[in-house]
């Protein structure tokens, strides 16, 4: 039905079919575009991975890119990505979750939409607006009020990137949360559950793989975000020892230095760079897993 | 229910709801700090002076007319681009291997990091292709960035156009080409505009994948050579003024300005949005 062409003026059947094929080119950007950014990326990135060694660059934890016998190793980068991640995920799910469940589940109207036009705020504040905030209140409160020497720390970046994870997670759970069919929140409460005992028993977990790809995608966020971070990170490429020391993630650690690095430290940051896009993919992976599960348990309830 | 289980569920409440006001308590506070910190600075001087460090003068006026011409070249590419690739999609494409390749293709650009566009554009399109530190290498790289974004919510606006009016148009007679331009599309026109508009709002707000690819040079460029120019959005302004000049005074001051049109363009799209779907339940 959608495929039948109308027979119109001859004249016009190739006009129809140029329009066509620009449509149906436009489309193959995005695909160009992927495959692009995936053969760029690692041909600038592999090759000074594989020359400084594999092992030596992902495990190496000096990172002396100037120094008189140049050390590449970005161990400590890695660390301070994941656990700046894993700091804002212990902060941002459950905050995350529990506005979701504000929305979806409890607040009247009013009171939904003031949260979910802050929700909608907080994700469309620009990253360096973020890390400015960070350094002109977040790190001197850390400096004068909890001890740590120069206030840039790992715990800033953890708070920062906590609020900035918060509108993905609360979004894509509560479109999950909201879901789940009525009858569920019916049944348990007619089985004599409370509010509470229903939300939390019966439908967060049916909205679990939801819920779950929405970490996942914060997860990338937090891992990928570079600018909000290098303002308050304190950019010492070392391995922490607590949440007070400094650090340098992968994103700040590359887009510090590219401005001034030499030939090799350059292809080096791409190396970094490499590092992080695999990271990315794997996590879309994830992602895609945990979508294409959580549509087979919807077909599975239907 | 017994008393226990009532305190329970009394205390799960109050968790709920003082996690949930954390987020908001958050935005307010941060959107004070900066928008009062923030009015101190503004001036007119600085919003039409030129700026240069030698002489004392840090007016934004270069950054505001490049964030401009920054946000035009990149929708004049993706605007286009991510209206014909939805058509394509909705009205055009059969469900197949292609269609997936295209969404899992515009899924995986949404979750790459800007940083990873800043080095994509500045390897490929400054140095591969020779573009250099110009209008031209950061539209390209952003027009890339939103591309997903322009694509997924113009394609919401296709498909929710009534197939009737589709089906009336074919069966007057209108080509399919016809159909689409003077049928689909005008249906579809605040959408696309709500995409247009979320999109500038990524733009404005982007910094890594702007300065390895437009650099940050803070001048108006010259009319005849735009494209070929270097130059400075308010973001990326922000950035340094705030961390290699430690001019906080401007920082703020652009970070205040900047935070006021996120604010807008949000409020606009909304309101687009909401006008849209109070018209649909009209026609209902």
């Amino acid at each position: 039905m959608k495929r039948k062409t109308q027979r119109a003026k001859p004249g016009f059947e190739s006009f129809e079919e140029t329009a066509e094929l620009v449509f149906a080119l436009s489309a193959w950007v995005s695909i160009i575009s992927v495959i692009l950014i995936t053969v760029y990326i690692l041909a600038a990135g592999l090759p000074p991975i594989l020359k400084i060694g594999v092992f030596q660059f992902i495990l190496g934890t000096q990172w002396k890119p100037t120094a008189e016998i140049p050390q590449f190793g970005i161990l400590p980068m890695i660390l301070a990505s994941l656990l700046g991640m894993a700091g804002a995920m212990a902060a941002g799910v459950p905050i995350g979750l529990f506005t979701a469940i504000l929305l979806s589940e409890l607040a009247p109207k009013g009171i939904a939409g003031f949260l979910r036009t802050c929700m909608e705020l907080l994700a469309g504040i620009p990253s360096v607006v973020y890390g400015f905030f960070g350094l002109t209140v977040i790190v001197p409160f850390i400096r004068t009020r909890l001890g740590s020497p120069s206030g840039n720390s790992l715990l800033a970046m953890i708070a920062i990137l906590s609020a900035m994870v918060l509108p993905t997670i609360a979004s894509i759970s509560e479109t999950s949360l909201r879901a789940v069919p009525k009858e569920y929140r019916e049944g348990a409460l007619a089985l004599g559950a409370s509010r509470m005992e229903t939300i939390f028993k019966v439908v967060v977990p049916a909205a679990k793989p939801g819920i779950a790809a929405s970490v996942v995608l914060g997860m990338g966020r937090a891992v990928g975000e570079t600018m909000a971070v290098i303002m308050v990170c304190g950019n010492i490429p070392r391995i922490p020892r607590s949440l007070m020391d400094a650090v340098s993630p992968m994103t700040a650690a590359i887009a510090k230095d590219l401005s001034y690095a030499g030939p090799f430290h350059r292809s080096a940051l791409f190396g970094i760079g490499t590092v992080l896009f695999l990271f990315i993919v794997a996590l879309n992976l994830v992602l895609n897993a945990v979508v294409r599960r959580s549509a087979e348990g919807r077909h599975d309830i239907g | 229910m017994n008393r226990k289980r009532r305190a329970k569920d009394l205390v799960l409440t109050i968790i709920v709801w003082l996690f949930s006001l954390t987020g908001a308590a958050f935005l307010i506070w941060i959107m004070f700090t900066v928008i009062s910190r923030g009015l101190a600075g503004i001036s007119l001087d600085f919003i039409i002076g030129d700026y240069n460090l030698y002489k004392g003068r840090t007016g934004i006026f270069p950054m505001i007319a490049g964030t401009l011409i920054i946000i035009f070249c990149t929708m004049a590419i993706a605007v286009p681009v991510g209206i014909c690739a939805a058509i394509y999609l909705t009205e055009y494409a059969k469900q197949g291997v292609l269609v997936r390749a295209i969404r899992f293709a515009t899924e995986s650009l949404s979750g790459i990091p800007s940083i990873i566009y800043g080095l994509f554009g500045y390897i490929f399109f400054k140095n591969a292709l020779g573009l250099g530190f110009s209008v031209l290498s950061g539209a390209l790289t952003l027009s890339i960035m939103v591309l997903p974004l322009v694509i997924r919510t113009t394609e919401e606006a296709l498909k929710s156009v009534d197939p009737g009016y589709r089906e009336v148009s074919l069966a007057l007679g209108a080509s399919r080409l016809y159909t689409i331009f003077r049928v689909v599309l005008p249906c579809a026109v605040p959408g696309i505009l709500t995409a247009v508009i979320l999109s500038m709002g990524r733009v404005i707000g982007e910094t890594a994948a702007v300065i390895f690819t437009a650099g940050a040079v803070p001048r108006v460029p010259r009319p005849g050579r735009v494209l070929k120019s270097s130059v400075r959005t308010l973001s990326v302004h922000l950035y340094l003024a705030a961390l290699e000049e430690a001019d906080f005074t401007s920082a703020f001051a652009t970070a205040a300005i900047l935070m006021v049109i996120i604010a807008v363009l949000n409020f606009t799209a909304k309101r687009i949005a909401k006008r849209l779907r109070g018209e649909r339940l009209e026609g209902r």
